[in-house]
């Protein structure tokens, strides 16, 4: 599976384990309400660590454990929830998020530009095929009016 | 890539109003290269309808009963005349010869086809105009106070901070997908002409005790289904704080308003279901983390202030004593001065409206020739500029008192001199079953109708202010809510029936009409209209306005006549 990260086209070393899964071994995420829940254990193992939040969520729950977390996985239940974008700025803006972004789910490859404004950094799209238009839409404008992240 | 902008000594001549530089033209021309890659995404087939309607509607593109329809956006509803020989040059080539002026200053193509919206927005481009978003759940379009800058009741001018937030909402990254639509809309003046506290956010210029000049902030007004009146969450706000303060609101209402209702999803929902000491007490926190990164310079402000600097009066112009004869001479002359002029900051200088509702025109609309014709009488007579107003009417800001006869004369060859600003057939009315995909039932059809039962102009003078609004369903696009008399087109089992409202206001006392009785049938409409303003005549107190009188009386003596018969 490939994602744009920082843009390029790259594979992708990250799997979501399933809140009824098993945890294993490697580079692996797991939902907010895992995180919480296993947390100590999730701590103790060997590879890095992953959040998937979704729009309800609370970025501020894992405001104390960030320095921990190497990705966060932004899910879209649906392209037209802004929410995220507000989640994402608030990451890198009020927390000073360092890690990896990434929106995975149902979103457009037309939100990547403003995305990546906010923040997001890589993106998982539902078809790999979109990869190389997607990465093109992050030149789609170079004036803006806002400050951008970064 | 920096796009040269090629200023056309047109454009240059209107120095006293917003001119885009480098940035804001290659904003807008990749904005156009973007829409028309969406497009054509969309007719290859790979986008898909959801995708691609949200796409359209932020770029101003409906898809209506009979065709798609766009809205351009006419910034707090300032346009000069190029951009008005532009928008006839659209509706020529591209529409049906004529387009509509909307209540929140912005104008509409009713006619144009899906394949051809790209090559428009290519056309607008040349002129300094888009239709970015002009719809959609993002930042609309920011409206203003139709006078602002030739008022006597001014405290300041809002047009340099309405640039400042047009140019801060539009294509904001974080607030693209919001809850519902945002309207902001900004007064400077005492007296509020631009319904500032049936928006999302209000904005008025007030002075405090220091007497420095601030914004007072108003948050949660708004119409349609639940329609509200705003409340005051910040007194008093530094100038330097407006785009920290907005970001804030916005930011709160992005992650916390609801999303799991469109007709509760609107700011005013969510203000009214936590309160306003919670939604404040939030507001404020992020406030105070994010005022200092946002702090507006005061040299951006002036800067921006420099584009709205007045055009050069002439100083002698009130020693001319032609006008004084004309409306000593000339009845009809007199009475549109009475009716569709207003005073004017500078001496020997009024504002002209031109009013979009003649008897038997749809309310709002213009014809190609009427769009060109203005543009030359702009040139002429009032520094090239032309205003929208949120009751669809035109104006000429800065007009000669010396030039307003020839003005009148032209003006009524055109047909937009009927003298009927501010009274009931002034009305404000939307587009209706006619056009619109949304609505229940007709409204211009009703409109023509009440013109025709208030032909005599003695009477429709001596009636004097009534605000007619008249919207063809629960959306209230046409703020009927709001309307002296309102009229809400509703559906009963495929018929079209009439809710009237008595009593509302979208001014300082604004006020929400109060339902009259039960909705009456579409034949019955004009006889209802009639018979509430016949009870005023003669129940009215000497020089007692309409609105006055309703207020005093209340909802009874109307309903008593109106249902007399039922």
């Amino acid at each position: 599976m490939q994602i744009i990260k920082d843009k390029q086209i790259v594979d992708d070393s990250w799997s979501y384990v399933a809140d009824d899964e098993d945890l294993k071994d490697g580079d692996i995420s797991v939902s907010l309400a895992r995180w919480k829940k296993d947390k100590q254990q999730l701590l103790k193992s060997s590879g890095k660590k992953g959040v998937r939040i979704g729009p309800a969520d609370s970025v501020e729950d894992i405001a104390a454990d960030l320095k921990n977390i190497q990705l966060i996985e932004l899910d879209f239940p649906a392209f037209a929830d802004g929410r995220m974008f507000s989640h994402a700025w608030l990451l890198r803006g009020r927390y000073n998020y360092q890690g990896e972004i990434r929106a995975t789910g149902h979103f457009m490859r037309d939100q990547v530009f403003y995305l990546s404004r906010v923040g997001v950094n890589a993106f998982s799209l539902e078809k790999t095929e979109d990869l190389p238009v997607a990465l093109s839409n992050l030149n789609d404008f170079n004036v803006n009016y806002q400050k951008s992240i970064r | 890539m920096i796009i040269g902008c090629n200023y056309s000594p047109g454009l240059a001549l209107n120095a006293h109003m917003y001119q885009y530089t480098d940035t804001d033209q290659t904003l807008i021309d990749q904005r156009v290269a973007q829409f028309r890659r969406q497009t054509e995404s969309f007719l290859k087939g790979q986008i898909s309808d959801d995708q691609f309607r949200a796409l359209r509607l932020m770029n101003g593109l409906y898809i209506q009963t009979h065709a798609p329809m766009l809205r351009v956006a006419g910034p707090y509803g300032l346009l000069n005349s190029r951009q008005i020989r532009k928008l006839a040059h659209i509706a020529r080539t591209y529409d049906k010869n004529y387009c509509h002026f909307t209540t929140r200053q912005n104008i509409q193509f009713n006619w144009p086809q899906l394949e051809k919206v790209p090559d428009i927005l290519e056309e607008l481009a040349e002129v300094q105009m888009h239709a970015i978003q002009t719809s959609g759940n993002c930042l609309r379009n920011t409206s203003s106070d139709h006078l602002a800058g030739v008022c006597l009741d001014e405290i300041e001018d809002p047009r340099p901070y309405c640039e400042i937030i047009r140019q801060w909402t539009t294509l904001h990254p974080e607030f693209a997908y919001l809850p519902r639509k945002f309207k902001i809309a900004v007064s400077g003046a005492t007296h509020d002409r631009a319904a500032t506290q049936l928006h999302d956010i209000g904005l008025h210029l007030v002075k405090n005790d220091a007497g420095e000049i601030g914004f007072r902030v108003l948050v949660g007004g708004g119409l349609g289904r639940t329609p509200i009146i705003g409340q005051v969450i910040k007194p008093y706000l530094d100038k330097k704080h407006l785009l920290s303060y907005l970001e804030a609101i916005l930011r709160i209402y992005n992650l916390f308003g609801r999303r799991d209702n469109k007709y509760k999803a609107r700011i005013k929902i969510l203000v009214k279901e936590s309160g306003m000491a919670k939604f404040a007490k939030l507001v404020e926190q992020e406030w105070l983390l994010i005022r200092d990164d946002l702090e507006l310079a005061s040299e951006r402000i002036e800067a921006i202030k420099a584009q709205f600097a007045p055009p050069s009066y002439e100083v002698d112009a009130d020693q001319d004593t032609s006008f004084a004869q004309h409306l000593l001479e000339n009845k009809a002359f007199a009475t549109w001065v009475k009716y569709n002029t207003d005073d004017h900051k500078a001496p020997g200088y009024r504002a002209a409206f031109l009013s979009l509702k003649a008897p038997d025109s749809p309310p709002g609309d213009m014809t190609d020739t009427q769009l060109d014709a203005v543009a030359d009488l702009a040139d002429r007579y009032s520094f090239s500029e032309i205003r929208s107003t949120h009751r669809q009417n035109l104006i000429l800001a800065d007009v000669k008192q010396a030039d307003l006869f020839e003005l009148w004369q032209q003006l009524t060859t055109l047909r937009l001199a009927t003298p009927n600003n501010g009274t009931a057939t002034d009305m404000i009315c939307c587009p209706g079953l006619d056009f619109c995909s949304l609505a229940n039932a007709g409204t211009i059809g009703i409109a023509q109708e009440i013109n025709e039962a208030l032909d005599d102009l003695d009477y429709l003078h001596d009636i004097g202010d009534v605000k007619i609004n008249m919207s063809g369903c629960m959306n209230g696009c046409a703020h009927q809510s709001v309307g002296h008399i309102g009229i809400l087109g509703v559906d009963k089992k495929g018929v079209e029936w009439y809710q009237l409202t008595l009593g509302g206001s979208s001014e300082n006392q604004a006020a929400i009409g109060e339902r009259l009785g039960p909705s009456i049938a579409k034949d019955q409409v004009t006889k209802a209209v009639t018979t509430i303003l016949d009870v005023y005549i003669k129940q009215r107190l000497e020089d007692e306005p309409f609105l006055d009188m309703v207020n005093r009386v209340g909802i009874n003596p109307f309903k008593e006549q109106v249902y007399a018969n039922n």
